[in-house]
């Protein structure tokens, strides 16, 4: 049987069936709550909704704006939890249960094999005015506001991570709402990577320079992102205070790298972080550098196996060394 | 971190990394040396990592 084209998911069907598997779980005691998506407030916005009993489950639903990454809603807790996951949020899961942040047999795992989630900053931008609706049929989506409405193709306005991505399938699930979707092979993720490794330390460091420019130290980056756990963060510490609070371009440097280096090998590329940024930086610059880094240096990609530890809490002999003399 | 420092344009030869053990006293010196003499061939970077003074009005 071959798979189906991910262009033709129905996000109805989808809905339908995480409300159905949602609903069962808890009336059989399964789980204490399902952790999935709900409709937002504002169009392409929609929100993590943690249902505790059928009624609530029925406000589940699914469609191309469900981009958060929802392992981040799991850390620590200590019920039984059934979670709504696509390929990324499911690699996500698997790097919280290889760091002792959830236990496997905690997690009950509806897997959405996911077609891409679409870009709202790229789709507001296209438009002066504000947008009050987005409506998707297959693969066509229908942005409209007050006086305007536009049919978009979807492939168009995915994510860039979406568009690039090569696990759209969960990697680790107890169940699936429709058949596996075909993965993406044509695809290079790190094309952006090898076009800044091309340019020299001068026109690289001016890269970064204007990439982190409009960054107003929000911080939601970070609270986006499921690696993101620790009780203290290092930005907030002040005692020793790590970095600067400033706006200083240095300050916001030194902010940036140290959130990517502590997800250097973890990271999965979902793109929460960038979704949720106000001023819409493409923050994966950072990360996607160290991911490349891992997969040519230790051949490892984050969130594949519940079985391998990652390679930055590993000592070969033959991990490679020559940076150091 | 090498690899990522240099991608976010630390310049190459400015970031030195070195494991001496305490008993390797001449090995630390070379090492020192050929630290000091790579560093002084590029450029002072003052420009670039140290803060600007925050204005008062």
């Amino acid at each position: 049987m071959s798979k189906p084209n991910p262009r033709l998911i129905k996000m109805k069907e989808y809905t339908e069936k995480i409300r159905e598997i949602a609903k069962r779980l808890l009336n059989d005691g399964i789980v204490d709550m399902v952790i999935g998506f709900r409709k937002g407030t504002l169009p392409m916005m929609n929100q993590p909704h943690i249902a505790t009993c059928t009624d609530s489950a029925d406000e589940l639903m699914w469609d191309s704006n469900c981009g958060l990454n929802l392992a981040n809603y799991v850390t620590d807790r200590k019920e039984k939890i059934g979670i709504v996951a696509k390929g990324c949020d499911s690699r996500n899961l698997v790097t919280h249960v290889i760091e002792n942040k959830i236990k496997r047999d905690q997690l009950y795992i509806i897997g959405i094999p996911c077609s891409g989630m679409i870009d709202h900053h790229k789709i507001t931008a296209m438009f002066d005015t504000d947008i009050t609706s987005v409506k998707e049929s297959g693969e066509s989506i229908t942005i409209s506001g007050n006086d305007f409405s536009k049919k978009l193709i979807k492939q168009d306005v995915l994510c860039e991570n979406c568009a690039a991505c090569t696990h759209r399938n969960p990697v680790e699930y107890d169940e699936l709402v429709a058949d596996l979707v075909e993965e993406q092979t044509d695809v290079d993720p790190y094309e952006s990577v090898t076009e800044i490794e091309s340019m020299d330390a001068e026109e690289k460091w001016n890269y970064f320079e204007d990439l982190i420019s409009p960054c107003i130290r929000c911080y939601a980056c970070r609270n986006a992102c499921p690696l993101c756990y620790c009780p203290t963060c290092f930005v907030d510490e002040s005692t020793p205070q790590w970095v600067g609070k400033s706006q200083d371009p240095i300050d916001v440097r030194t902010f940036h790298l140290l959130r990517a280096f502590h997800c250097a090998g973890r990271c999965t590329d979902c793109g929460a972080c960038e979704r949720v940024c106000p001023m819409g930086i493409k923050i994966r610059e950072f990360t996607k550098k160290l991911n490349k880094d891992c997969l040519e240096l230790y051949g490892w990609e984050a969130g594949l196996s519940l079985d391998e530890r990652p390679p930055l809490d590993t000592f070969k002999t033959d991990d490679p060394d020559e940076f150091i003399k | 971190m090498k690899n990522f420092l240099e991608h976010t344009g630390i310049e190459p030869g400015r970031l030195h990394f070195s494991w001496i053990s305490s008993a390797e006293s001449t090995k630390f010196v070379d090492v020192v040396k050929k630290i000091t003499h790579e560093v002084k061939m590029l450029d002072p970077a003052n420009k670039r990592y140290v803060k600007t003074e925050p204005k008062v009005d």
